[in-house]
């Protein structure tokens, strides 16, 4: 039988972690992944920890606390610009995944069909990361570096997740595409964050979920949809080039090939869908 | 740790491993069993309670985490003196429940959302439920359930004689809806041993075992195949070809090779790879291709050519006939594995008890598995006795052995209690599938429509052991036809061996599969004259008085075209609502599709017998010792109603026990809708041998009323009133039998293969996204001709059950071993994918059947996946050759069909 903690303070947990452990939060990925068998490993429970949860205002922005819940996001009261990751938060598995899973848990299970990937992209989210030695902070895109793999370095845990305010008004929306209408592993998703002055796009975040080992931002797309009209028009800006950073598989959920295409149309409609 | 928490308002502790899950703190130490666990992977949401609240899947809570909080689980839900909660009312009354594993999960899941919103629309109650998957219902009735739930609930309590066609609650429903209901898991006892398979990680090959004493320090015993008596099961008689424990080579993955037997803790913490096994993998045969190649390995050294089975019918001249035929269809469809993901997974548990052998078991067969373990044992059949608990689902996969030979010989080496339950991969890859089919099919018609000639070849992979593959490969060219008059037939049905899953029993039994082909080819020889697809149908349809092309003349109770005439009114309206849909562009696309299906009830050309009995014992209890157990759809009620009739007292007054052997008669396996028929008829029977036993004491004729008040029995006649005290007469005992008459089928299929049929017509309309290959099934209106509804909830919940199952075989279903063996890559429909469903039940009467009623549970999801088909090629000009219609296979048919210019 292995060890658990489960700390009520930050300073705890990392003191732990010092040594190998496993962090445990919401447990929607940590008990699937061990079924019909006895877990023996040593554990940190990090649910116990205040400083790790909720949302709040900054100065600069939004502190997602890490174990902030789905459900906890869904129901804040947050301004348009957390619309998409809303919208991603209610596709989350069903109530009860929403209900239990967190925020960082989703980025850190690194899963390429992670829901919450794209949005918090889209946000130009960045990871607040601490030991008992530093505290950092990583953007999104370098903290998750591959298929079930982070930047997360031995002895580290993600204490929150950080959203700049955009310096225009902001909106973004997100879609996701499956085979069935609740809990459904995504065939590919896609999430858009548009700032916007003057009628005019001012700034673009886009980023796409399960066509690659990492969702990723479409930077050329972003690029493209600057300075347009904010109007149904924007679809017709996507191009298939833009999909170049994508590198998506065929599996039992989908060929590449019509992911690459289902993405295109993902994003027209979702850019068409921000449109006034 | 200790952990302290609120219980259902109460406080609690609870002492273990903090990393315990709180689904497993529930059932295993605080004996709260009402939360059942379907996966622990947070995919099902059976195990579904409050926490602070907030429904949350209790498989994914660490007891670490529930100090200081409150969870609420079902057994919370009823009132303190048992008053059930309004919510649970709802349930009864809408038939919400089928088999009760979900519904401790639903109700918690609702729960949550009632005390938000006291009276949610249908949007949200799927929002709020849309994390529990059902298998049995097709969700209608939980969401009806949940919306009226704040509405007070009308209980019907039909008075005697008037139980036959009444909206009885299910006899057994009480227990399924406050968590009292006890499934295979819920009732191990606390000293019994645990059994964990360690199964095959390849599909073929040949192992050795290396030294287990380690392992048996560790453990109670280690069983292999040498500690089998007789190691080989299978339905035949004459085909034991499957092995409780492998011996020396593997035939599929997850294939069991070892049976470890210790305490609970003890099995679940030793790795397969602990486990000295040296395997030597070699290449699998999957597929029907590989196997028939003539290269190909031999799956069973005694089988040449790896053929299980062929076999046909024949009637006219096919080969002639097509030449005289003014359009002719032909076509190749594929289906794969489809699993049954009933909730609940096998479980059991068995003790010796003196040179007997009891087993406690989740099943649709007892006497089957009674009959099997004596044989495996080598035990006399009547020291062994089968105690079903109730059944979470099974669908047709759990009439094979699972967990019941192991327990069994654990239990009786050992003289321990031992129990198994299966964890979700375990049982996905380890039971039945329903057979991959590849259905050649070719269909000609004159110029005016009438069919004149059918050729159909049906091929089935049936995996690596011969289960009901038989069963499949016979029934299949008896209905490959279709419900329609066709004078000349060549059908085939042919089954091989390959190193995927067993095939075995699968709700339909093939012949879903062979209506996705007959129903494709009735649409187009429509489409080539012109003429409207329903009608066509209509104009084919067979009626009473017609022949069938195994040479039976169809003297009562074959419905189908009233059937296509109550779809008539929707079919028209629906057409041109898509058409005034489409024509506003864009890319969802609508079309309405039609399958016809029919289906023998019962066993094909087999003596299939029930046996019921009533029992009135001196002190006044009524009692019906019911066989035929009820894995959800609802026989312990169906029955009840029967016999509550033909006795002529009130259902309300009967007492029910089910399934076990040592103290209820045969009455066959739950499969081949024939409970309803078949039990049913003897059920009719055992009430009127009461009845007449009764009268006979009273000296009372034919139409005397009957009452019952403790021991009184009070017997009514023009006026007079005559009392029979019980308690100086003894215990009476009524009995009802009835076998089907069937023929055998000869070597051209001819006879009589069932008494009788079971026909429907549905209709469903879909939308299609064209740029993504999605469908969103809008509505399906579903006429069954039943016969007689002896219950109408309890034929809706069958028809929309087995919809919601024909959707999922059509659109998103497909078994890969080693790849879909849990629930979130195996999809099912949930709550958003199964659409508002309308049944029309037609009653054209069965003279043979108990008050005129035939069978439903299979029909349900026969018709379906065709409907669903061709409205999608209505919508979009795709005909799907291969099921499911996966979103990416849609889309590139689409595509294809651009391109080619069509």
């Amino acid at each position: 039988m292995g060890e658990y903690i489960r700390p009520s303070r930050l300073e705890e947990a990392l003191s732990a972690l010092a040594r190998p452990h496993t962090v445990l939060a919401g447990g929607t990925d940590f008990y699937p992944a061990r079924v019909g068998r006895t877990i023996d490993e040593d554990i940190v429970d990090v649910t116990a920890i205040d400083a790790l949860r909720g949302i709040s205002a900054t100065a600069a922005g939004w502190r997602l606390g890490a174990t902030t819940s789905w459900r906890a996001l869904i129901e804040a009261d947050l301004p348009p610009l957390f619309d998409g990751l809303k919208q991603a938060a209610r596709e989350v598995g069903g109530r009860q995944i929403q209900n239990s899973g967190t925020l960082a848990g989703n980025l850190c299970n690194a899963s390429p069909a992670a829901d919450g990937v794209p949005g918090l992209l889209a946000l130009g989210a960045e990871v607040e990361i601490a030991s008992r030695e530093v505290i950092r902070r990583v953007p999104l895109e370098r903290f998750i570096t591959g298929l079930r793999r982070t930047d997360l370095r031995p002895g580290e845990l993600v204490v929150a997740l950080h959203v700049a305010r955009p310096t225009h008004p902001a909106r973004s929306a997100f879609l996701k595409l499956g085979a069935r209408r609740y809990l459904v592993i995504s065939i590919a998703m896609a999430a858009a964050t548009l700032e916007v002055a003057e009628g005019r796009v001012a700034a673009a975040r886009v980023a796409v979920g399960a066509c690659s080992a990492v969702a990723q931002r479409l930077v050329a797309l972003e690029a493209a949809l600057v300075g347009a009209p904010l109007d149904r028009s924007l679809a017709d800006r996507v191009d298939p080039t833009h999909l170049g950073p994508l590198a998506p598989i065929d599996d039992l959920r989908g060929s590449a090939d019509y992911r690459r295409q289902s993405v295109l149309v993902l994003l027209r409609r979702l850019l068409a869908g921000l449109a006034p | 740790m200790t952990v302290s928490f609120m219980l259902n308002g109460t406080a609690a502790t609870w002492m273990g491993p903090p990393v315990t899950r709180l689904s497993a703190a529930l059932r295993d130490d605080l004996g709260l069993t009402g939360t059942k666990v379907g996966c622990e992977a947070g995919d099902c949401g059976a195990c579904t309670v409050l926490l602070d609240g907030r429904q949350v899947c209790s498989c994914l809570v660490a007891m670490g985490q529930v100090e200081g909080c409150a969870v609420e689980t079902v057994e919370g839900l009823a009132a303190d003196d048992g008053t059930l909660a309004r919510l649970q009312k709802s349930f009864l009354a809408h038939g919400a429940a089928q088999c009760g594993i979900c519904t401790p999960g639903m109700l918690m899941a609702a729960e949550e959302l009632l005390r938000k919103v006291s009276r949610p629309g249908r949007g949200e109650v799927e929002d709020a439920l849309g994390g529990v998957l059902c298998r049995c219902t097709g969700y209608a009735k939980i969401v009806d359930a949940v919306v009226a739930a704040a509405d007070p609930t009308a209980i019907v309590t039909p008075s005697a004689g008037a139980a036959v066609g009444a909206r009885l609650v299910r006899v057994d429903g009480h227990a399924k809806v406050t968590g009292l209901d006890v499934f295979g898991a819920d009732g191990v006892p606390p000293d019994a041993l645990w059994i964990r398979v360690v199964r095959a990680p390849h599909a073929r090959g040949r192992f050795t075992l290396g030294d287990m004493t380690p392992l048996r320090r560790r453990l109670a015993a280690v069983l292999t195949a040498a500690d089998v008596p007789f190691n080989g099961f299978g339905i035949y008689p004459d085909i034991k070809d499957q092995p409780v424990l492998a011996d020396g080579i593997v035939r599929y993955r997850g294939e069991a090779v070892v049976a470890l037997v210790g305490e609970h803790a003890t099995v679940l913490s030793i790795r397969d790879d602990e486990v000295p096994i040296d395997w030597a993998p070699e290449p699998p045969v999957m597929g029907i291709d590989a196997a028939t190649a003539a290269d190909a390995p031999l799956i069973q050294a005694d089988k040449p050519k790896n053929l299980l089975l062929e076999g046909g019918v024949r009637h006219g001249d096919a080969t002639a006939a097509f030449a005289g035929c003014a359009a002719v269809a032909e076509g190749v469809f594929e289906t794969v594995f489809v699993e049954h993901a009933y909730i609940e997974p096998e479980a059991g548990w068995a003790q010796r008890v003196g040179d007997r052998i009891e087993i406690h078991v989740t099943t649709q067969t007892p006497y089957m598995d009674r009959d099997e373990i004596a044989n495996v044992m080598q035990l006399k059949p009547e020291n062994v006795r089968i105690v079903p608990t109730a059944c979470g689902g099974g669908f047709g996969g759990k009439l094979d052995l699972s967990v019941q030979p192991l327990v069994a010989v654990a239990a009786w080496l050992l003289k321990r209690t031992v129990a198994c339950v299966y964890t979700r991969p375990e049982s996905m890859a380890a039971s039945t599938k329903r057979h991959p089919a590849r259905i050649s099919a070719k269909f000609g018609c004159d110029a005016t429509g009438r069919l004149l000639a059918c050729d159909v070849t049906a091929t089935f992979d049936t995996g690596a052991y011969a289960s009901w593959g038989p069963t499949v490969a016979n029934r299949v060219p008896v209905h490959a036809m279709g419900p329609y008059v066709v004078p000349h037939v060549r059908t085939r049905g042919e089954a091989y061996f390959t190193n995927g899953p067993p095939a075995g029993a699968f709700r339909g039994f093939g012949v879903p599969q062979a209506a996705i082909a007959h129903e494709a080819m009735m649409d187009e020889l429509a489409d080539k004259l012109g003429i409207d697809r329903l009608e066509f149908r209509h104009r084919n349809a067979l009626r009473t008085g017609d022949t069938t092309a195994t040479g039976q003349v169809l003297a009562h109770s074959a419905g189908l075209a009233q059937c296509l005439e109550a779809l008539r009114p929707h079919w028209r309206r629906t057409q041109d609502e898509v058409v005034a849909f489409n024509e506003n562009g864009g890319m969802r696309r609508r079309g309405v599709g039609i399958g016809c299906m029919w289906y023998g009830i019962g066993n094909t050309s087999m003596s299939n017998p029930s046996c019921i009995r009533i029992g009135l014992s001196p002190d006044g209890t009524l009692t019906l010792y019911n066989g035929a157990v009820d894995i959800g759809q609802g026989s312990n009620t169906i029955l009840t109603q029967i016999a509550a009739d033909a006795l002529g007292l009130p259902a309300a007054q009967f007492a029910l026990v089910s399934g076990d052997t040592d103290l209820t008669a045969d009455a066959g396996k739950t499969s081949a809708s024939r409970q309803t028929f078949v039990s049913g008829r003897a059920a009719e029977g055992a009430g009127r041998d009461l009845r007449q036993q009764i009268l006979r004491l009273a000296n009372a004729g034919p139409d005397a009323e009957l009452s019952l008040d403790g021991a009184r029995l009070t017997v009514h006649e023009a006026g007079e009133v005559r009392v029979i005290d019980l308690a100086t007469i003894g215990s009476l005992t009524g009995e009802g039998r009835f076998d089907p008459p069937t023929t055998p089928l000869d070597a051209n299929g001819q006879g009589i293969p069932y008494a009788t049929y079971a026909f429907a017509a549905q209709m469903a309309e879909v939308e299609v996204d064209i740029e993504l290959g999605t469908v969103r099934v809008l509505r399906i209106v579903a006429a069954h001709d039943v016969g007689r509804a002896i219950n109408p909830t309890l034929v809706e919940g069958q028809i929309e059950g087995g919809i919601a199952q024909g959707l999922g075989l059509a659109l998103m279903e497909e078994f890969l071993p080693g790849r879909t063996e849990n629930l979130h890559d195996y999809l099912i429909p949930t709550f958003g994918d199964v659409p508002e469903i309308e049944c029309i039940l037609i009653e054209d009467r069965e003279p043979l059947g108990p008050s005129g009623a035939k069978g439903v549970g299979e029909p349900g999801l026969v018709a379906t996946a065709p409907a669903i088909l061709g409205a999608i090629h209505h919508a979009t000009g795709v005909r799907a050759r291969r099921v499911p219609l996966l979103p990416h296979r849609l889309r590139e048919a689409i595509v294809g069909l651009k391109g080619t210019g069509a």
